[in-house]
């Protein structure tokens, strides 16, 4: 671009300057800016086929060969089944208190507290992981072990409810803190969907003798519907590719149907236990287990796309 | 929104045949009503306290049930269903708002309780971690002072983010500039749309693989076949970065773009102004502010990541000032190295105190980022914006 900004001194204008530079000008910066593009196009592209030519040899590998003696896909299933069991459980809980809260900025709080509770909220959803993770590993862990211990004792012949641990560092810790972390998340893209409601439909619904609730479920929810869908798979790829939460947190172990004891452990936290150390086969294996974290989350995301523009003509929104 | 506030609270109801008194206000509960039914079932679990004697988290609980279910049958029995049923959903968003405040309060809260008294203590800021062994720390642990500081972290998580921001914004500028500029539409503009999207989604700790990977198979192509190893520096932490740090620029730029008027634009044009240079001196001098913030917000976002710089940059004890040797430390794997491997294992806190210091420092620098958006969001906004 350099070049172009050399403008010939007799021109009469600055912007309109230098002929032939100007339409070098014009292709050199287009097909610049679409480079910048194909690169993007390459490096996803790059990322996808590394990632399976190095996860290939664990794929394909004999049992025998793998670290832990099992084949590839008996190693990499329990991982797969609480990197789901977590993220399900914190999509669970974030979700109606997200929605809840999002309402309450959007339509419940005085004026005056709702801006700045969406203002915090919006400084909560940049807090980093490692942070959630060690209030989770330090703080909250601890504080949950007496409600492990009641649920277990009046809970107990329900196998999720099995021998609590000590430390309260459990897959169920570990969900909830998820939880805490996407809620912002979910809130805060809830809040601005629920924010732009039409207000003629509003009040519109009001004017019909509406109470508030009747007026959000009238207008609000079917307006925001997409929104919401969107906002609650955007949380659910945020906790399903969460690392350092789980890794913190959780005190790893073989997958178990105690959600309250020692146990379990999800594929982002295996990896970042386990990668710096690993080299040969356990690094293929490790590369394996984030090309199927990948997939799972490119195929909740294209999930998301599918059911927005399914649902997209329906919205009201025009 | 604070019209409908207004407005529900007396928003007329249906006329009832009010024995006596004030028609205006027959069938519809006193406005007391909220207050006492709360004082009631604070008293009601109170009284639970005191004979059951459970603490105080059940007790909360209780009343919170107590008083949902009470706010909304007296509602209900007095104004009708539909009131009813707005007393209860009423309620129940207060109570998401203040059930979703414990934590994140409770979050906040430790950090700076425990963070601040490290914070403060001399050196902390500019001391690295070469040289403290176990035997400080249990001296620590038993009152001394705390050795050690987050000097080599801080400058790491500088380096590598500012690499990995050099790396991503001109690449993503340039992209959304052709996405929103030059594509028309064409299948390839939605391809890499749809592409960007899907980086969005890439989870972190997968970009940390790809990153450790590339450098590995570059590195091993350049020496001709030779195998150098894993090739753990900053570099490639910033490169994993990049692949988080990009999609986010493509996608706020496009937004900020695709807001500036195509009068504006089309002015230009008519005043026989080249696509480029209506780019460089109309579009994005309007759309500046936006980017701007974007791009810190991006910045905010990749400095917090642990797991991607774990598995690339590594974990380090001195300050390395070099991106392209040897392994770094950053704020966030300082925080899990010290929670989680403890510089005496026996005697975890001191570096427990270290790591709510580190926690505090990153906190410090998201938010101050976040708000340096915000004004810079505020101040550069284009003036000619004739609404």
């Amino acid at each position: 671009m350099s070049e172009t900004t050399v403008t010939p001194p007799e021109t009469r204008n600055k912007l309109t300057g230098g002929g032939s530079a100007g339409r070098a000008g014009d292709k050199i910066f287009s097909g610049l800016t679409l480079a910048a593009g194909i690169l993007i196009f390459v490096v996803l592209a790059v990322v996808s086929l590394f990632l399976v030519l190095e996860a290939l040899p664990a794929m394909t590998a004999a049992p025998d060969q793998i670290t832990s003696h099992q084949s590839f896909w008996s190693y990499v299933a329990p991982l797969v089944v609480g990197t789901l069991i977590a993220s399900a459980i914190a999509l669970v809980v974030a979700t109606p208190i997200a929605i809840g809260v999002a309402l309450f900025i959007s339509h419940y709080a005085p004026a005056r507290i709702s801006r700045t509770v969406g203002y915090v909220v919006d400084l909560l959803a940049a807090i980093p992981s490692v942070v959630y993770g060690a209030w989770g590993y330090l703080v909250f862990g601890p504080a949950l072990v007496p409600g492990y211990k009641w649920l277990h004792e009046n809970l107990g012949f329900i196998p999720v409810f099995g021998q609590p641990s000590a430390t309260g560092r459990t897959l169920l810790t570990a969900s909830l803190v998820l939880s805490v972390m996407i809620l912002p998340i979910i809130t805060a893209q809830c809040r601005e969907i629920f924010i732009q409601t039409p207000s003629l439909h509003q009040e519109a619904a009001l004017a019909l003798g509406a109470t508030k609730w009747d007026m959000i479920r009238a207008a609000v929810f079917p307006f925001a519907r997409n929104g919401i869908i969107s906002a609650i798979m955007l949380g659910l790829g945020r906790a399903l590719g969460e690392t350092m939460a789980v890794t913190l947190v959780l005190s790893a172990g073989a997958l178990t149907p105690n959600l309250i004891g020692v146990g379990n452990n999800t594929i982002p936290a295996e990896i970042a236990l386990n990668f710096p150390e690993a080299f040969g086969m356990r690094q293929s294996e490790l590369i394996a287990a984030g090309l199927i974290l990948f997939v799972i989350t490119l195929l909740v995301n294209m999930l998301a796309r599918w059911i927005v523009s399914r649902y997209s003509e329906f919205s009201g929104a025009n | 929104m604070s019209t409908t506030t207004e407005t529900s609270q007396q928003s007329p109801r249906p006329q009832r045949s009010a024995a006596s008194g004030n028609t205006l206000k027959a069938g519809q509960l006193p406005s007391w009503s909220r207050a006492a039914t709360l004082a009631g079932s604070l008293a009601v679990s109170a009284v639970i306290f005191l004979v059951a004697g459970w603490n105080w988290v059940p007790v909360l609980l209780v009343a919170a049930l107590l008083f949902l279910v009470a706010h909304s049958a007296w509602t209900f029995a007095v104004e009708g269903r539909r009131h009813g049923q707005d007393a209860f959903w009423g309620t129940v968003v207060w109570m998401a708002f203040l059930l979703a405040l414990i934590p994140l309060v409770s979050i906040v809260w430790t950090v700076v309780a425990n963070g601040a008294p490290t914070l403060v203590r001399p050196g902390f800021l500019t001391h690295d971690m070469a040289g403290v062994t176990g035997v400080q720390d249990r001296l620590a642990q038993r009152g001394g002072d705390l050795a050690g500081g987050i000097q080599h972290a801080l400058v790491g998580s500088l380096l590598i983010t500012l690499a990995a921001t050099v790396i991503s914004v001109p690449i993503g500028l340039l992209t959304s500039i052709w996405l929103v500029e030059y594509s028309r539409g064409s299948w390839l503009s939605r391809t890499i749309t749809f592409l960007v999207d899907v980086m969005t989604g890439i989870p972190s700790i997968v970009a940390g693989l790809f990153a450790a990977g590339i450098m590995m198979v570059f590195f091993e192509w350049q020496s001709g076949g030779i195998s150098g190893g894993r090739q753990t520096m900053g570099i490639t932490a910033a490169i994993a970065l990049s692949v988080l740090m990009i999609p986010v620029v493509v996608r706020t730029t496009e937004e900020m773009l695709r807001v500036v008027p195509n009068e504006l634009r089309e002015a230009s044009y008519a005043l026989g102004i080249r696509k480029w240079r209506t780019i460089f001196k109309v579009v994005i001098p309007t759309a500046i502010s936006g980017i701007a913030s974007g791009v810190t917000l991006a910045i905010a976002r990749v400095i917090g990541e642990t797991a991607p710089i774990l598995v690339t940059a590594g974990v380090a004890t001195g300050t390395n000032w070099n991106l392209f040797h040897g392994w770094m430390m950053t704020l966030p794997v300082y925080i899990y190295r010290q929670l989680v491997n403890p510089t005496a294992p026996a005697a975890p806190d001191p570096s427990t105190a270290r790591a709510w210091g580190a926690a505090l420092v990153l906190i410090i620098v998201v938010m101050g980022l976040n708000l340096l958006a915000r004004v810079i969001a505020r101040r550069f906004a284009p003036k000619t914006l004739g609404r």
